[in-house]
């Protein structure tokens, strides 16, 4: 018992860290109906960004823990989010009207871009920063086996909660928002009745890319490690979480991350931990098998 | 006293004119962005102090130039956007398109005779041969995929799924039951087929994106099965001391018994490649002798309606099961041919060989060279991995150009290099069609 409850905290946790990351699919989807395929790449250039914005704060002096992370944050989702903004620029506009498979192509050739441009910047070795926030709560004790809720986690669930309230105010209430909504249902209607669909586009992969941030500085802080390599398996699931939940829909999103999270973490801890990406993949294709609209997603009507 | 911009002259067009300050503002902006992307990036590099801890130091100088480059770059582009435009002059310029269309004819013959002949003309170059039979398993991969893709529209994220099946395959049957390559071939093919079909029945039901990701996904489950399946395949060690093909039961060695002997031959390492450079080849003819007789069948008529149009595909009375299947299987009996063939050169297989990146190059040589076009999949696989090589001396480099040449392709010549294709079945006379009709699903919204 006191082990499913660790287990899932740890799987709550991992899970917010996808979810945040399957938002940038799930509305870039809902949009343009293309899977950024360097999403999971942007995430990977937040983690790091956030490692050496970090590192330049040390260098300035700046060492209380609290304000050299909001520098951080806010330093790190700028940035990715000019990622986000140039890659959508290059990328992506230039192939919009263009034949389906083409924006999929380019967005693999922008992750193949993004993986080897940080791996010649910044090395291949694997980058530890030591862990900044430490100590946690001990929730119960009990079969020799105690019950830990870290700081850490509380920051990640938190700031999670925080930027789904956030966000979804934006999408529900703001002139954004409607813009982004209208666009999903029909981008020709959208630009008819004057909506600049160039720039809410633009502002849905920046949006995207400063979750994807967040999430990369709380994987940072969470694991303590970062490679170059990290955006592919993670972005793989993040889809996967996005697609679970239903492509389209935040909340679902969000679900799907965290249900993802708990199925590798209770993988991991009951089965085998060498085949918990299979499971992570197995359960996509049952899930797609079965519920091909995911979890909260709307049915995609056939039309002639 | 000087205006940076000249007045406007009456013999000049209006649209012609360049506005030197907003190019200068424009390649400001570029600049100004430039340094934000890379400023963190580039100007700082993190590198593992004595300590253990990361200590940062900075790089001014390429951050400069990288910055100097956008702001040249956009100038430069503001400048002489009026003038030219790049696809316009690489593409189509009247000149290009006119060697295009007197080459295009005999292109296919004259590479298909210089493929037959690469291994007398550089028998004595044996970096040159291992490209090409490099270069010919990428056709042949393509070849395959293009069954998939190009014909059936089906997008296909995993193909290196079936290529690893096939390679494995081979391997452990060739070591395990000591049968011949020969005889493995085909079993590789099938078990290969077989595993098409076993990713084609859960997706039967699933279009377009959600396709690819599932592919993708199969895809990464084979891989680490094979991973971490420790006991059949050796997990990260992968297999080596794979078997070698032998020409009708001799093998390529200096023995009494060896192909060389019995030729009366002196022995040369160069015979076996040769001999592997031709059995790639014809199986990569083969690949495609039988995609262009599919073509005209009702099986091929039915992959390409089921491209165009599922809804119309059922209406019509198509078995789409069957008609999705067998493209599955077809594309993946050809992938397991291919990765049989990579077992037996390698010697020495792991699961590092069979990563996403592999399906991402194939697919890549499938979209690029025009989908559905033989020619152009032939065509694309020798210039991406020619274009490989010539960059092997900065190796660092090589993956980060593919990557941006993908990208630079797909934007300026979005069809492909081969945007034309004879019409599988035609009335009367056999004309050419845009492979515009190969997909014309706009990307404007899921719909």
């Amino acid at each position: 018992m006191e082990y499913f409850v660790q287990q899932l905290i740890n799987g709550i946790t991992l899970g917010s860290i996808y979810g945040l990351i399957a938002i940038g699919y799930t509305m870039v989807y809902g949009i343009i109906g293309m899977i950024n395929f360097a999403h999971g790449d942007i995430f990977m250039v937040g983690a790091f960004l956030a490692l050496i914005a970090f590192l330049v704060l040390v260098a300035f002096g700046i060492t209380a823990v609290p304000l050299a992370l909001l520098i951080v944050l806010l330093v790190s989702m700028a940035l990715t989010a000019l990622y986000g903004w140039t890659v959508e620029r290059i990328a992506y506009r230039p192939l919009r009207g263009s034949f389906r498979l083409a924006p999929l192509i380019s967005a693999i050739g922008m992750s193949i871009v993004l993986q080897n441009y940080v791996q010649i910047a910044q090395g291949a070795r694997v980058k530890p920063l030591p862990p900044l926030v430490q100590g946690g709560y001990t929730l119960f004790d009990g079969n020799n086996f105690a019950v830990r809720l870290s700081n850490i986690q509380i920051i990640v669930v938190v700031a999670t909660v925080v930027l789904m309230a956030g966000f979804s105010y934006l999408v529900a209430r703001t002139r954004l928002g409607r813009n982004m909504r209208a666009c999903e249902q029909d981008l020709k209607m959208a630009a008819l009745v004057g909506i600049d669909v160039d720039r809410t586009i633009s502002l849905t992969f920046v949006i995207g890319a400063a979750l994807a941030a967040v999430a990369g500085l709380m994987f940072l802080l969470y694991y303590g490690v970062v490679d170059f390599f990290i955006g592919f398996l993670a972005g793989v699931k993040a889809f996967t979480a996005a697609v679970l939940g239903g492509i389209g829909s935040l909340p679902g999103a969000m679900i799907g991350g965290i249900l993802i999270g708990l199925i590798e973490t209770m993988w991991s801890a009951y089965f085998s931990i060498e085949y918990k990406d299979v499971a992570a993949f197995a359960i996509l294709i049952v899930v797609l098998i079965f519920l091909p609209t995911g979890l909260m997603g709307r049915p995609e009507v056939e039309k002639v | 006293m000087s205006d940076p911009s000249p007045a406007p002259r009456a013999d000049e067009p209006a649209g012609a004119r360049v506005d030197l300050l907003a190019a200068l503002k424009e390649a400001a902006i570029a600049a100004a962005v430039a340094f934000g992307l890379f400023a963190l990036l580039i100007g700082v590099r993190t590198e593992q102090g004595p300590s253990g801890a990361l200590v940062i130091a900075t790089r001014f100088g390429p951050l400069a130039a990288f910055v100097a480059a956008a702001f040249a770059g956009r100038f430069i582009f503001a400048v002489t956007r009026h003038r030219f435009t790049i696809p316009a002059v690489l593409f189509a310029s009247p000149a290009v398109k006119r060697t295009a269309a007197a080459v295009s004819p005999y292109l296919a013959a004259v590479l298909l005779i210089f493929a037959l002949v690469v291994p007398v003309v550089f028998y004595g170059n044996r970096y040159l041969l291992d490209l090409a039979i490099l270069i010919v398993t990428y056709i042949m991969l393509g070849f395959g995929l293009n069954i998939v893709v190009g014909l059936a529209g089906l997008l296909d994220l995993g193909y290196v799924a079936f290529y690893a099946v096939g390679a494995y395959s081979y391997a452990l049957i060739a070591q395990d039951f000591g049968l011949s390559f020969w005889v493995c071939l085909p079993l590789a093919g099938i078990l290969a087929a077989f595993t098409g079909l076993l990713l084609g029945f859960p997706v039967l039901r699933l279009r377009g994106d959600y396709l690819a990701i599932v592919t993708l996904g199969f895809g990464e489950i084979i891989r680490l099965v094979l991973l971490n399946w420790q006991n059949l395949t050796g997990g990260p060690n992968g297999i080596s001391g794979i078997p070698r093909p032998s020409f009708f039961g001799l093998p390529f060695t200096a023995s009494e018994s060896g192909f060389a002997a019995a030729f009366g031959l002196h022995y040369s390492p160069t015979h076996r490649i040769v001999f592997l450079y031709y059995v790639i080849l014809a199986l990569a003819l083969l690949t495609n002798w039988v995609t262009l007789r599919l073509r005209g069948l009702p099986i091929g008529r039915a992959w390409e309606a089921l491209r165009e149009d599922e809804i119309a595909c059922r209406a019509l009375g198509i078995n789409t099961t069957t008609t999705k299947l067998t493209a599955f299987a077809m594309g993946a009996m050809f992938g397991g041919f291919a990765g049989a063939f990579f077992a037996t050169r390698q010697g020495f297989i792991s699961p590092e060989s069979f990563t996403f990146t592999e399906s991402a190059l194939v697919l890549a040589i499938v979209v690029l060279g025009g989908m559905g076009s033989q020619l152009g999949v032939a065509l694309a696989a020798t210039i991406m991995l020619g274009g490989f090589e010539v960059f092997r001396q900065f190796d660092q480099y090589r993956m980060l150009v593919f990557g941006a040449a993908m990208v630079a392709i797909v934007i300026y010549r979005p069809r492909g290099l081969v945007s034309t294709r004879k019409a599988s079945v035609s009335l009367r006379r056999r004309r050419n069609i845009p492979t515009d009709t190969v997909d014309r699903t706009q990307s404007l919204g899921p719909a």
